[in-house]
């Protein structure tokens, strides 16, 4: 596989939510708005570009029986690393995204990322995997935050382009799980489009 | 009384499935059967009480003393992880049979964030011991309550003819919003 195509990737053939549905909490949690939504996937995508590159790294001398735990402290180190100069540089988007920045840690993407990918490749294709993948995650994450700012208060990025309020459920738990699935639903129907060329 | 509402609260009112999005993986993903189900709410409901208890207390004598709470989250995340394994040892050798039930969902629970999110909540929320314990267990009910009405809805819905684009996991996130719309009717319970 060329670089090229390991970087897409994780646009939408192996994109980390919409097809593989990882990660779906803090996706859930996190994006009233678009802004939101584009903050925890970069701080994600940071995570794991670096977790990748150190597992990549090191991955010679960490015996196969404790692999994942060691994966787990390297990544718990970079979460706090972005934890606090998160808390420290964007204080507001920090207090908005509160419990899901810890969380990360424990974001299904990450330990599959290092596990599948990190550990028998390349410090170099590992770093561009995480970049492409990460990249993925927070197109998604934005596109999700995007509608749901838009259905529910009629704006984007914070600019409100519709007058009255919107239709208020998309904003609130239940509008999460619903555009997602909608979200998911099309990215099946495109997947499967542009395979069928390739099947007949 | 005060402890009513924390479980009032953590059950319904502000459900951690379907209102805060914790555990949504083990959600989606072990809710096709209603015995599974049941085995990963059990689960969940023995480790979450275990490792909220040990990590308040790691927090509360060990990084609070020497001003490390910064170190909260790797901590949190190696000791849940020790925790686990331990449990699944001690519960292989003593009780074989609750083993039989829930040994195989132990595994699963290291990446379920419920977990880790209630060791973090009950240190925002700043509980005491007692009220954290109450938090965690009645988190795990929440969970696991949750995770059985859709284990339910999900064996009923085999039997519907939904289109092919929907089938899997798009038609259950929204049977999920749907629920999760029900669990809104408790809003406003309690404070």
């Amino acid at each position: 596989m060329n670089q090229w195509e390991n970087f897409t990737k994780g646009f939408l053939r192996e994109n980390p939510i919409l097809v593989l549905l990882l990660g779906t909490c803090p996706t859930l949690g996190v994006t009233t708005s678009a802004i939101n939504g584009m903050g925890m996937g970069l701080a994600t995508a940071f995570v794991l570009v670096m977790s990748n590159m150190a597992i990549s790294m090191v991955k010679r001398f960490i015996p196969d029986e404790v692999r994942i735990p060691a994966f787990i402290v390297i990544i718990a180190s970079f979460v706090t690393v972005v934890d606090l100069a998160m808390s420290a540089y964007v204080q507001a988007l920090h207090a908005q995204l509160g419990l899901f920045i810890p969380l990360i840690v424990v974001n299904c993407i990450i330990l599959g990322r290092a596990e599948a990918f990190a550990s028998r490749n390349t410090v170099f294709s590992s770093i561009i995997d995480g970049l492409g993948m990460g990249l993925g995650f927070t197109l998604a994450l934005t596109t999700l935050g995007g509608i749901r700012e838009v259905l529910g208060g009629g704006a984007l990025f914070g600019h409100k382009f519709i007058a009255q309020d919107g239709i208020l459920i998309f904003v609130l738990a239940p509008g999460a799980f619903i555009a997602l699935g909608y979200l998911v639903a099309i990215a099946n129907r495109l997947k499967g489009r542009a395979q069928r060329p390739a099947v007949s | 009384m005060e402890y009513v509402f924390i479980i009032i609260s953590a059950v319904f009112v502000n459900n951690i499935v379907l209102t805060r999005f914790l555990g949504i993986c083990p959600f989606l993903g072990v809710s096709n059967r209603f015995s599974t189900a049941g085995g990963m709410g059990g689960a969940v409901v023995f480790v979450m009480t275990l490792s909220t208890t040990v990590t308040y207390l790691v927090y509360k004598y060990v990084l609070l003393p020497f001003g490390i709470g910064f170190m909260q989250t790797i901590t949190y995340i190696l000791v849940i992880a020790a925790l686990v394994q331990m449990v699944e040892l001690i519960l292989k050798k003593i009780s074989p049979a609750l083993y039989q039930a829930l040994g195989v969902y132990l595994p699963l629970i290291t990446t379920n964030c419920t977990i880790l999110g209630v060791a973090i909540l009950v240190i925002q929320n700043e509980y005491n011991l007692m009220q954290s314990v109450v938090f965690a267990v009645a988190n795990a009910v929440g969970f696991a309550l949750a995770l059985i009405i859709f284990a339910g809805i999900r064996e009923q819905m085999e039997l519907a003819d939904v289109p092919a684009f929907m089938k899997g996991a798009p038609i259950a996130l929204v049977t999920a919003g749907l629920l999760s719309m029900a669990f809104m009717g408790f809003a406003g319970m309690v404070k």
